[in-house]
């Protein structure tokens, strides 16, 4: 319990140092820089979440054992929540920076493609009645559709130019950011990765209780 | 697949709605566009969107039938998972294959396409069928059993194909413009790619999915 506590006051701390930290003025970004303290961690905590659905699914259709199904059905629940916010907080920092909220840049694109992808698993899971059948099809569903997010995060952004920020620790291999702010983007990294923890803890429950009562 | 391409020589069911669907399709698109002549960008998307579509309404049927015809237990008993998968796609894929020789030329004819990189273009639009068969067959697979079938197959099949229909469009629109195959080879190197990781999941997963 203490842990949560103190998981509050180091997000805290990092949202303060996000807002009040001096950071290199780099031409073009300025000040709206700052978002990446909060879009890259999110977008990478859905990552991981679609990944433990995934591993999940994978245990599913080895044992059939419906636990299984719960946390990949809770873990997808996050991965969608933190896939739609990494879309709003792009979609802002775009407004701010290029005017428009939304350019079907192919970055913007691939992260729509990857919220329709796993909407559709809700459908797919709302369509289906029989419960071990669900949990089949939806456990090869997810696995399919983590099959296409490196096609769509990682592929498609760097063949098609697009106007997203380069990734920060480029093509050579070494990581440009100042210091300080290297500092808080990992602080964030790990305060939103202990979020996802304990978020997912609390889903699962919830869908352990929603699940079990059918 | 034997079986498949025998009974649907003797109702042409399946044929005749892919084929009636793209036709009216086209035919609505090309009279609405009327003499506007349109950028390659847009005739590229818009046959894909006519072959995505049509392939959405006749794709799925192949499992469905053998649901509704109460045939699926006598599938299960009779042949390996693996053999059936591919049965089904390579009947897919043979469905498209015949839709995109009627369509294709007829969609050139219609919308007064010039396609300078003939070679591509052909390339293309084979991998692209390919790919378009590869996700369909499994999530037809997937779709087969569950209540609201035609438009649960589109909500589950259009985001996976989406980097397929993104790649292939843009390569197609590559190719009309001049594109020689050499020119046109990371988009080949991504359709190929796709198709790849498509069919292998496919198969590996379709087990699970045929089961109950």
């Amino acid at each position: 319990m203490l842990w949560k506590y103190l998981l509050g006051l180091w997000m805290a701390a990092v949202i303060a140092a996000a807002h009040l930290l001096p950071i290199p003025q780099v031409k073009g970004l300025g000040e709206t820089a700052r978002i990446i303290f909060f879009h890259v961690p999110v977008a990478w905590v859905a990552l991981v979440a679609f990944t433990i659905a995934a591993i999940n699914s994978i245990r599913f259709l080895h044992g059939r054992n419906m636990e299984f199904d719960y946390r990949s059905y809770a873990a997808s629940q996050l991965g969608l929540f933190f896939c739609l916010l990494a879309t709003i907080t792009g979609s802002i920092w775009a407004k701010v920076t290029w005017g428009s909220f939304w350019n079907w840049d192919p970055r913007e694109s691939s992260i729509f493609v990857l919220l329709l992808i796993y909407g559709a698993y809700f459908a797919l899971r709302s369509a289906i009645e029989d419960e071990s059948r669900r949990a089949a099809l939806s456990a090869v569903y997810t696995i399919i559709a983590f099959v296409t997010v490196p096609f769509l995060v990682f592929v498609i952004p760097r063949v098609y130019f697009s106007l997203h920020p380069a990734p920060l620790v480029n093509v050579h291999g070494r990581l440009e950011m100042d210091i300080r702010m290297l500092l808080v983007f990992l602080a964030s990294l790990f305060g939103f990765t202990m979020l996802l923890f304990w978020m997912y803890q609390l889903q699962l429950t919830i869908t352990r209780q929603e699940l079990k009562e059918e | 697949m034997n079986k498949d391409l025998r009974s649907e020589l003797r109702t042409k069911y399946a044929i005749n709605a892919i084929v009636m669907f793209a036709v009216i399709t086209l035919a609505a698109i090309s009279f609405t566009v009327g003499a506007f002549a349109l950028a390659p960008q847009f005739q590229a998307a818009l046959l894909w969107i006519v072959l995505f579509f049509s392939a959405s309404s006749g794709l799925p049927r192949v499992f469905i039938k053998e649901e509704e015809s109460k045939t699926v237990n006598a599938l299960k008993l009779s042949s390996s998972p693996l053999g059936v998968f591919l049965g089904k796609l390579m009947f897919n894929l043979i469905l498209l294959l015949i839709l995109a020789s009627i369509i294709v030329p007829l969609f050139i004819a219609l919308m007064g396409v010039n396609i300078k990189g003939l070679a591509l273009f052909v390339l293309i639009v084979v991998l692209g069928l390919l790919g378009l068969s590869g996700a369909s067959t499994i999530v037809a697979a997937i779709v087969a059993k569950a209540a609201t079938k035609g438009t649960l197959f589109a909500v589950l099949a259009f985001p996976i194909l989406l980097p397929l229909l993104i790649t292939t469009i843009s390569a197609t629109d590559y190719a009309m413009g001049g594109g020689t195959i050499t020119g046109g080879f990371s988009h080949i190197q991504i359709l190929v790619s796709y198709i790849g990781i498509m069919l292998t999941i496919s198969i590996l997963l379709f087990e699970f999915v045929w089961q109950e």
